[in-house]
C-alpha cells in the first residue's frame, strides 16, 4: 500500500502545534512507515502538492495566509484545523479589539525606541487582514484537532484513525486541559 | 439569620441608577463611587449591573435619548433612519453638541400600535413620517417633552375580544372579601381544583407552585408578579396593568395570604415605565382601602406590594434571572434546581407568577373553581389572552378559551393570505399554513401570548434574521453555548439573507442550532434557535432559493478585509489585493 501523504503549515500559529507534533517522539518512526510528508515546515518543501491530508497550524492574520490556506485545500483531500488559533484566532485574534490603525501605530509609529517611524509598505510583505480570521471561515475544514497545543497523543490519535479509515474521533481525555 | 430585608423603592439600585442617567445623561466612574457609597454596596455590583442593563450607559447619551423599537410589530428602522437624517445625527452616537442621542431596542410591547420609540423612557406609538419631520423640529428647538403633543403618547387598549378574565367586571377587594369564611386551605384547593396554569409560556400548575412554596421550611416567603413582558410581540400585561390592575395585585395578595408572604414585588419592565405613577396610585388606594398593608379586611394578614422596575433586559422575564435583578444584581438566571418555591428572593421560598395567571386566580377565588374550568379544554382549563399583532386588520387583544384553532383566530383578526404565524415569540414557534388547524393549549401549541401574523408580502427569512439579532443581543453572555451560538446564528442568517451562505452554511447552522439548544444553560438559549429549526423544517424552499450554488464562500469579503491595510501602506499593488 502506497504511503499517505501529509502536508502541514503554519500561519498566523508560534508553531507550538508542530513542536507538540514532534512529541510524539519514537512513534514518528512507525507513523512514517505509513505517512510521508508533502510541502511541510520539517522538510522545507515550499510548495503543496496534491496530497491526502492536511494540518493547518494558526488563523488568518494576512494575505499570505489566506493564498497557502486556499492552496492547501485545492490540494487536500481531507483538511484537519490544529490547535486554537486556526479554530478560533487564538492569541492573534486579541488584536481584533483594536483597530488595524491602532496595532500598526503602537507597533510602529508611537512605539518606544521606534527608529525612523514609518508604517512598512514594501511589497514583499504581505497586507494585514482587518482582523484575524479562524480558517473555517474561509475554506471548508474537514476536522478540528482542539489544543492550545494539542497534545501527542491526539496528532496520533487523528492520524491512526484515518489511516485505519475510521472516521476520527477524540476521548474525552484527550479534550480536557484542566 | 433572619430575613428583614426590605426594599426601599427609591434606594433601589435600578431606580438609582435610572435617576443618575436621566440627571447626568450618562453614570460616570464618580457616580459609580458614590452610588456604591450611598446604598453600601461594593463598587463593582454596581458597575456590573450598569453593564449589564442596556439603558444605563457609560458614554454621555443625548439630552433627547431616542430609542426605536426594533421588533418587527411595532418596529420601524426606516423611521430611526429618517429622523437621523433630519437631525443629522448617527444611530448609535450622541450628537456632538449632547442635543440627541438616537438607537434601537428590542420590542416595547407596542406591537398593536404601529412604529413605536422610547423617549427618555417615555412610549410614543402610531409613528409617521409626518410626526417624525414635526419632532425632528421639536428636538432641534430642545422643546421640552412635556410640551410635545399630548396625543403622540397616548396608548389605546385594543381589547378585540373579551372572553372569561376580560368580560368579567372586578370590584376591588371582591376576592378577598369572599375569603373570610375560607381557610387557606381552601383557598389553594379552590386554585388547585381549577387546574390553573401559569401563563408566562411554561405553564407549571399554580396550585402545585403555591402548596410547595407553602411546605418549603422558612420563617420568610416573598410573591412576585412578573411583568417583565419582554417576549417580542406580547403585550397582554400591559393591558391588565393598565385596566386590571386592583385584579392583579389581589392576585398577589390572594397567594400571600395562602403561602405565608408578607411582601410582595412587581417588576415591571422598564419599557412600562409610563405605568409606573398610576400602578403606584393603585397600591396606595389599596392601602387606604384596607386592602393591603397590616390586618387586610380584617382577615387578620399582612401584606404590602413594592414595584421595582427593570432597565432593558428581556433576560429578566426568566424568573430566576428576575430574582437576581430584584436583589440588584445583574440578571443572569440561577442554576436550578433549587427552584424558587424553596429557595427565591433573598434565599427565601417564593412563588414568581405572571401577571395574566394572577389576574386568573384572583377570579377563580371570587367565582369558583366550576366557573374557570367550565372553558377550555381537558390539560388546559380557562382562557389565554393573545396578543395578536403584524399583518392583520384588527391587531389587539384576543381572549380566546383553550382550544381555538389558528385559522380561527387569523379570521377574526382580518388576516389575509397569511405565510406564517410566529406564536409564543420568538421563543415559541413559526408555523406554516398546513398548521393553522392546530389549537391553543398546553398539550398543542403553547404561548406565552404573542401571536405574531406574517402575510405573503413578508421576507421570512428577515424576520427570521431579525429574530436572530434579537437573541443575539439579548443573551445575558453567563454561558459560552449561548453567548457565541446565538452571535454565531444571527451571523448565519446574515450570511443567507445577503445571498453569500451555500448549503454548507446550512449544514452548519442545523449543528449550531441544535448545540446552543441542547447545551445552554436557561430558557433563552434552549429555545433561541426556534424560529430558524422552524423555518428549516416548515419552509425549507425560501433557505434553498437563497443559496449560492458552490462548496463554500468565506464568511467576510476576503478582498475588503485588506482595504485597511492599503490606506495605512498606500499600496495598490497586485499584492494588495485578494
Amino acid at each position: 500500500m502506497s504511503k499517505l501523504r501529509v502536508g502541514t503549515t503554519s500561519l498566523a500559529g508560534c508553531f507550538g502545534c508542530h513542536m507538540s507534533f514532534l512529541d510524539m517522539d519514537e512513534r514518528i518512526v512507525g507513523l512514517l512507515e505509513h505517512i510521508e510528508f508533502t510541502r511541510s515546515p520539517i522538510n522545507d518543501i515550499k510548495h503543496c502538492e496534491p496530497c491526502d491530508i492536511g494540518l493547518i497550524e494558526g488563523g488568518l492574520c494576512n494575505a499570505d495566509n489566506v493564498h497557502v490556506l486556499q492552496e492547501f485545500r485545492e490540494n487536500c483531500k481531507i483538511l484537519i484545523a490544529v490547535g486554537a488559533c486556526a479554530i478560533n484566532g487564538g492569541v492573534p485574534a486579541m488584536r481584533n479589539h483594536f483597530t488595524l490603525k491602532q496595532c500598526l501605530e503602537e507597533a510602529f509609529i508611537d512605539g518606544i525606541g521606534v527608529d525612523n517611524p514609518h508604517i512598512p509598505n514594501d511589497v514583499e510583505i504581505p497586507l494585514l487582514l482587518s482582523k484575524v480570521h479562524p480558517i473555517h471561515e474561509v475554506v471548508k475544514v474537514d476536522y478540528y484537532l482542539p489544543g492550545c497545543p494539542p497534545p501527542a497523543d491526539a496528532f496520533v490519535k487523528i492520524l491512526t484513525d484515518l489511516l485505519e479509515g475510521r472516521e476520527p474521533s477524540l476521548p474525552n481525555e484527550m479534550l480536557h486541559y484542566d | 439569620m433572619t430575613s428583614s430585608y426590605q426594599l426601599n423603592h427609591s434606594d433601589h439600585l435600578l431606580h438609582v441608577l435610572f435617576d443618575e442617567q436621566q440627571k447626568s445623561l450618562h453614570i460616570s466612574d464618580a457616580a459609580i463611587n458614590s452610588i456604591a457609597a450611598q446604598l453600601n454596596l461594593p463598587r463593582a455590583q454596581v458597575e456590573s449591573v450598569l453593564e449589564f442593563y442596556s439603558f444605563f450607559h457609560r458614554d454621555l447619551r443625548g439630552r433627547f435619548d431616542i430609542l426605536f423599537s426594533n421588533c418587527t410589530s411595532c418596529g420601524d428602522l426606516e423611521l430611526m433612519h429618517q429622523l437621523c437624517e433630519r437631525l443629522h445625527v448617527e444611530a448609535g452616537k450622541t450628537r456632538a453638541d449632547g442635543l440627541v442621542s438616537i438607537d434601537q431596542t428590542s420590542c416595547i410591547g407596542m406591537c398593536d400600535q404601529g412604529a413605536s420609540m422610547l423617549v427618555n423612557g417615555l412610549t410614543i406609538t402610531s409613528l409617521s413620517g409626518e410626526i417624525i419631520d414635526h419632532m425632528a423640529g421639536l428636538i432641534e428647538s430642545e422643546t421640552p417633552i412635556s410640551q410635545w403633543p399630548a396625543t403622540w403618547f397616548r396608548i389605546g387598549n385594543n381589547i378585540r375580544k373579551e372572553g372569561l378574565l376580560l368580560a368579567s367586571s372586578f370590584k376591588p377587594g371582591a376576592a378577598l372579601k369572599s375569603m373570610a369564611k375560607r381557610s387557606s386551605d381552601e383557598i389553594l384547593e379552590e386554585i388547585t381544583a381549577s387546574g390553573l396554569k401559569g401563563r408566562g409560556g411554561a405553564g407549571f400548575a399554580t396550585g402545585m407552585k403555591w402548596q410547595f412554596c407553602r411546605d418549603a421550611q422558612s420563617d420568610n416567603r416573598y410573591v412576585i408578579c412578573n411583568a417583565d413582558e419582554g417576549e417580542p410581540g406580547t403585550f397582554k400585561d400591559r393591558i391588565l396593568l393598565n385596566s386590571h390592575a386592583d385584579a392583579v395585585f389581589e392576585g398577589m395578595t390572594i397567594c400571600g395570604s395562602v403561602i405565608g408572604a408578607k411582601q410582595g414585588y412587581l417588576y415591571l419592565r422598564g419599557e412600562y415605565r409610563y405605568m409606573l405613577e398610576p400602578l403606584k396610585n393603585t397600591l396606595q388606594q389599596r392601602r387606604e382601602e384596607g386592602l393591603l398593608g397590616s390586618d387586610i379586611l380584617g382577615l387578620g394578614f399582612d401584606f404590602d406590594i413594592e414595584i421595582v422596575i427593570g432597565a432593558g433586559a428581556y433576560i429578566c422575564g426568566e424568573e430566576s434571572a428576575l430574582i437576581e435583578s430584584i436583589e440588584e444584581k445583574p440578571g443572569i438566571p440561577r442554576i436550578r434546581p433549587p427552584f424558587p418555591v424553596t429557595q427565591g428572593l433573598w434565599g427565601k421560598p417564593t412563588v414568581v407568577n405572571n401577571v395574566e395567571t394572577l389576574v386568573a386566580a384572583a377570579r377563580i377565588v371570587l367565582h369558583g373553581h366550576h366557573w374557570f374550568e367550565a372553558s377550555g379544554t381537558w390539560q388546559s382549563k380557562g382562557s389565554k389572552l393573545l396578543s395578536v399583532s403584524g399583518d392583520c386588520a384588527r391587531p389587539g387583544i384576543y381572549e380566546y378559551a383553550f382550544g381555538t384553532t389558528v385559522q380561527k383566530i387569523l379570521d377574526d383578526a382580518g388576516a389575509e393570505n397569511v405565510q406564517a404565524v410566529q406564536v409564543g415569540g420568538p421563543a415559541g414557534r413559526l408555523i406554516a399554513a398546513k398548521h393553522f388547524n392546530h389549537c391553543i393549549a398546553f398539550e398543542d401549541i403553547a404561548t406565552g401570548g404573542s401571536f405574531m401574523i406574517f402575510d405573503e408580502s413578508r421576507d421570512l427569512l428577515e424576520i427570521i434574521h431579525n429574530f436572530a439579532r434579537f437573541f443575539a443581543h439579548e443573551s445575558c453572555g453567563f454561558c459560552t453555548p449561548c453567548r457565541v451560538g446565538t452571535t454565531l446564528l444571527k451571523n448565519g442568517m446574515h450570511k443567507l439573507c445577503g445571498g453569500h451562505a451555500t448549503a454548507h452554511d446550512l449544514d452548519e447552522m442545523k449543528c449550531t442550532a441544535a448545540m446552543v439548544s441542547r447545551r445552554s444553560h436557561c430558557g433563552l438559549g434552549m429555545t433561541a434557535p426556534n424560529p430558524i429549526r422552524d423555518g428549516l423544517n416548515y419552509f425549507p424552499h425560501l433557505f434553498e432559493a437563497r443559496l449560492l450554488h458552490q462548496e463554500m464562500e468565506p464568511e467576510f469579503n476576503l478582498d475588503a478585509s485588506l482595504e485597511e491595510a492599503r490606506k495605512l501602506t498606500h499600496r495598490d499593488d497586485a499584492e494588495a489585493h485578494l
